[in-house]
């Protein structure tokens, strides 16, 4: 009995390698075969059992080779036939004991696979516990039946795919020569292309909220010290880029210990207090000498700004540097099937909106910003009134600064910083700082959030470039109907 | 140098019609002896050392001079463009890179077309637009083998854009800093247009590799030396119509309106139209630079749109002496030859060096050079 049990199971064994290699046998005779059909249908004939093995056959096909009784084979392999092995591939994947490979391989299923490997799929689906995975495997057999000789199937998996986001599956059987299929495909597509609008919209809506928070932060800074003191400051650009080599060199520090997650809670006030330090010291040696001469002012900032620029290349070397993002701030969150809202961009606008809340309190609610907005609006009865005049300007310019090296700490998470970082922010906040009205915050923030607005709305049709140039065209008239500003102060002078 | 200025005190400039002849009215004795000593070093001098002298002999000037001399002639000029709307007209301009580098392109298409089929491509049309795939000519390309035809456009397309961005501009009373930043964002808005490549003007590269022009070569000393006297002639003749811009009556009222716009116009005069009319003249000037400019460097491309350039055009001016034409053309080749000097010697200290010079003619040299020359 015993005996009997133990070579039943050996013959069991010995007939299911046997037939695991009958299988590959003619399988892989057919895989290294001239003819591409022939190559498909025997990847198909390879997965449909599910042997682990046949994995590592399909791995070394795709890369052209082949074992074949010992010996090497070269195969041809084109991109179908590359396609059909990832799929193929993917559908092995679907037996791992791993969730997320599961969820990987059945994420890459669902743009369709070919029919051959219907059966195992829907396999994998039945037995499949994880909700997400299962949603996802429901899409992909939906995918491969849409391809099925069979009209009902066919109608059932439209019906299926509703409710994913894949419009080009559908896209082909909307041209089908069956009347039925025709029309089911079409108002599955149209009731997805409602569906879609709204995410493209609110991801568009996204994009100008979070590049009208960047240039927010770029330009606050620029509407202390440009908008409030009248100082053009050319180098402010090159302010923003010290922020964010400073948050470079902070997270460098970081690096390694366990606590690089929060390296930013240091790397904010180090980014305020250089750039801060940076613009004190150049109001003290440059610009104050410069008070009442814009023109003068603008050419010896530049200088300042070039001299910014080459100093960081000397230190830090002409190419970009990498930032790390803090893994919180990684990835982001799925609002709608096509639309992802990234985690940086977000802190990004609440960091602007955190930061601009500050400046408006330290404006209006503290005494800096009681003697800013006195020296502002008429130094010499701030000056009577005993305001040291002069230690304002030196601190306003500073906090001016200083939001440039927050608005680099911020920009340091999304892009490349690099010793030009600068350069390509100086137009654009210049020009919401001009558009929004020189002499008050409002009219920035409008200005910034309208302009991040227009610059996403055209770029959305347009192109990125020809949006650029649309909307400098665009201010270039506005300033030259409005030259004051979307919201000006009044005032009675006939000259500023 | 310091000659070209000295009569300027002598020379009454206010009666307009009963004062001495034109030519004198420009400059006295000293200051033509000064232009003349220039133009016979220009027309003379360089042309016989670079192409009569051997070039073993120590007297020879190799052709690496007369491109570089001659390249700092036209940003000389454009000096003088910048000088006459920044220096006596108190407009600061931060796009005449823009008008520069339209000139140029405005040359440049009919060079391309020179090329013929010698390019890469052994095409009719010019490289890149076989490289986009391109069948024919765009609309703005036609004609663009005619040298007549890339000679009108030198002068009309920046001149009639600056016509028209000036007209908005001035009647809206747009000025000081707002019209410098305005005119920044306008060039750094066509330099964005340039990159594309669907604009049709070369996209990154530009156009390079010319071959000939008027069917000369252009690499040829004989071609490279014409090039060069005609730039000095235009630089000669751009001098004196400065000069006798800035010594007419219109060139008071320019420098009235630098001073004191407010109470020219409530004297009666519309300071739009003069400020219009010299403007469109300077990119006139700058576009005619551009177009001498390119043949001899044999390159032009977007970045010369880029605002960098054209702000660094401003510090020519304010070095060599605002509101001195002299000082235009003597801060031009101060500054360019000292970047011609630190890009070979230490190409890291450029920037340093340049950061200093903005710096230190704005805090201490507020008259540049020609202010220390005269005190």
């Amino acid at each position: 009995m015993l005996l009997q049990g133990k070579g039943a199971a050996a013959l069991a064994a010995l007939f299911i390698s046997a037939s695991a290699f009958a299988l590959d046998r003619s399988a892989l005779e057919k895989l290294a075969s001239d003819d591409n059909d022939e190559k498909i249908a025997a990847i198909a004939a390879l997965v449909a059992e599910g042997d682990p093995k046949a994995a590592d056959v399909l791995k070394s096909a795709a890369e052209g080779e082949i074992e074949l009784d010992g010996k090497k084979v070269e195969i041809v392999v084109n991109n179908r036939v590359r396609a059909r092995i990832a799929e193929a591939l993917s559908v092995l994947k679907l037996l791992s004991p791993d969730n997320a490979e599961r969820h990987a391989a059945a994420t890459a299923l669902t743009g369709g696979a070919d029919p051959a490997m219907l059966s195992l799929v829907l396999k994998a689906r039945d037995a499949e516990q994880d909700p997400a995975v299962k949603k996802l495997l429901e899409l992909a057999t939906a995918a491969m039946q849409l391809r099925s000789e069979d009209k009902e199937t066919r109608l059932a998996a439209i019906r299926a795919l509703a409710g994913s986001d894949n419009k080009a599956l559908l896209v082909e059987a909307a041209s089908d020569a069956d009347e039925d299929i025709k029309r089911a495909a079409q108002k599955t597509l149209r009731a997805m292309d409602d569906r879609l609008v709204w995410g493209e919209w609110l991801g568009l809506a996204f994009a100008g909220v979070s590049l009208g928070s960047i240039l927010l932060l770029a330009a606050l800074g620029l509407a202390i010290t440009y908008g409030l003191m009248g100082v053009i400051n050319m180098a402010h650009g090159e302010l923003i880029m010290i922020g964010a080599y400073t948050t470079y060199v902070v997270q460098g520090w970081f690096r390694g210990s366990a606590a690089f997650d929060f390296y930013l809670v240091a790397a904010i006030p180090a980014a305020f207090v250089v750039s801060a330090a940076v613009g004190m010291l150049l109001e003290r040696s440059v610009i104050r000498w410069l008070y009442g001469r814009p023109l003068e002012t603008l050419l010896a900032t530049w200088g300042i700004s070039l001299v910014l620029i080459q100093a960081v290349r000397t230190i830090f070397g002409a190419q970009n540097v990498q930032v790390e993002n803090p893994a919180f701030m990684s990835g982001g969150i799925q609002v709608m099937a096509n639309v992802v809202l990234p985690w940086n961009r977000i802190f990004i606008i609440l960091f602007a909106a955190g930061v601009l809340v500050a400046m408006w309190a330290l404006l209006s609610k503290t005494r800096l910003g009681l003697y800013i907005r006195g020296v502002t609006q008429n130094r010499s009865m701030a000056a009577c009134v005993g305001v040291p005049t002069a230690r304002v300007d030196t601190w306003a310019f500073g906090l001016g600064s200083g939001i440039a090296g927050l608005a680099g700490c911020a920009l340091s998470q999304v892009g490349n910083v690099g010793p030009d970082l600068g350069q390509g922010y100086i137009v654009d906040s210049f020009l919401v700082v001009v558009f929004g009205g020189v002499g008050q915050l409002a009219g920035t923030v409008y200005a910034a959030l309208v302009l991040g607005f227009a610059n996403k709305l055209l770029e959305s049709w347009s192109g990125a470039v020809l949006a650029k140039i649309a909307v400098l065209v665009f201010i270039i008239f506005f300033i030259q109907r409005r030259p004051q500003g979307l919201f000006a102060l009044k005032g009675r002078a006939v000259e500023a | 140098m310091s000659a070209l200025t000295l009569n300027q005190g002598q020379t009454p400039v206010n009666g307009l019609n009963r004062g001495p002849s034109l030519f004198w009215r420009l400059y006295g004795v000293k200051g033509w002896l000064a232009i003349g000593i220039g133009a016979l070093i220009a027309f003379v001098v360089f042309p016989v050392l670079n192409l009569l002298v051997p070039p073993t002999s120590a007297l020879h000037i190799s052709a690496f001079w007369v491109t570089l001399i001659g390249k700092i002639m036209c940003y000389a000029i454009v000096a003088l463009a910048l000088d006459l709307v920044w220096g006596y007209a108190g407009i600061l301009s931060l796009g005449h890179g823009l008008f520069f580098a339209l000139g140029g392109y405005a040359m440049g298409m009919y060079l391309m077309r020179q090329i013929g089929r010698e390019g890469q491509y052994q095409a009719d049309l010019p490289d890149f637009m076989v490289f986009l795939d391109w069948k024919e000519l765009p609309w703005h390309w036609s004609m663009s083998d005619q040298f007549w035809w890339a000679a009108v456009l030198v002068v009309l397309v920046p001149g009639v854009l600056a016509f028209v961005f000036g007209y908005f501009a001035f009647r809206s009373r747009v000025k000081g800093v707002y019209f410098s930043i305005i005119t920044q964002a306008l060039t750094f808005a066509a330099m964005l247009l340039f990159f594309r490549n669907n604009t049709g003007f070369g996209g990154n590269n530009g156009f390079t590799d010319f071959k000939r022009i008027l069917g000369f070569s252009i690499t040829a000393p004989e071609t490279r030396m014409a090039l060069f006297v005609i730039t000095a002639l235009t630089l000669i003749g751009t001098f004196l119509a400065a000069r006798w811009i800035v010594t007419s009556k219109f060139g008071r009222v320019l420098e009235a309106i630098r001073d004191a716009e407010a109470r020219v116009m409530f004297c009666g005069y519309n300071t739009m139209h003069f400020k219009l009319a010299i403007f469109t003249f300077s990119a006139v000037l700058c576009g005619i630079a551009g177009a001498l400019y390119v043949p001899q460097v044999g390159i032009i491309n977007p970045s010369e749109m880029s605002p960098a350039n054209s702000i660094e055009m401003a510090i020519w001016v304010a070095v060599g002496g605002r509101g001195t034409l002299a000082g235009a053309i003597l801060g031009a080749g101060l500054v360019n030859g000292a970047k011609s000097f630190f890009t070979v010697a230490f190409p890291e200290y450029w920037l340093f060096a340049l950061g200093a010079i903005f710096i230190c003619v704005t805090l201490f040299m507020p008259r540049g050079v020609m202010g220390l020359l005269k005190r």
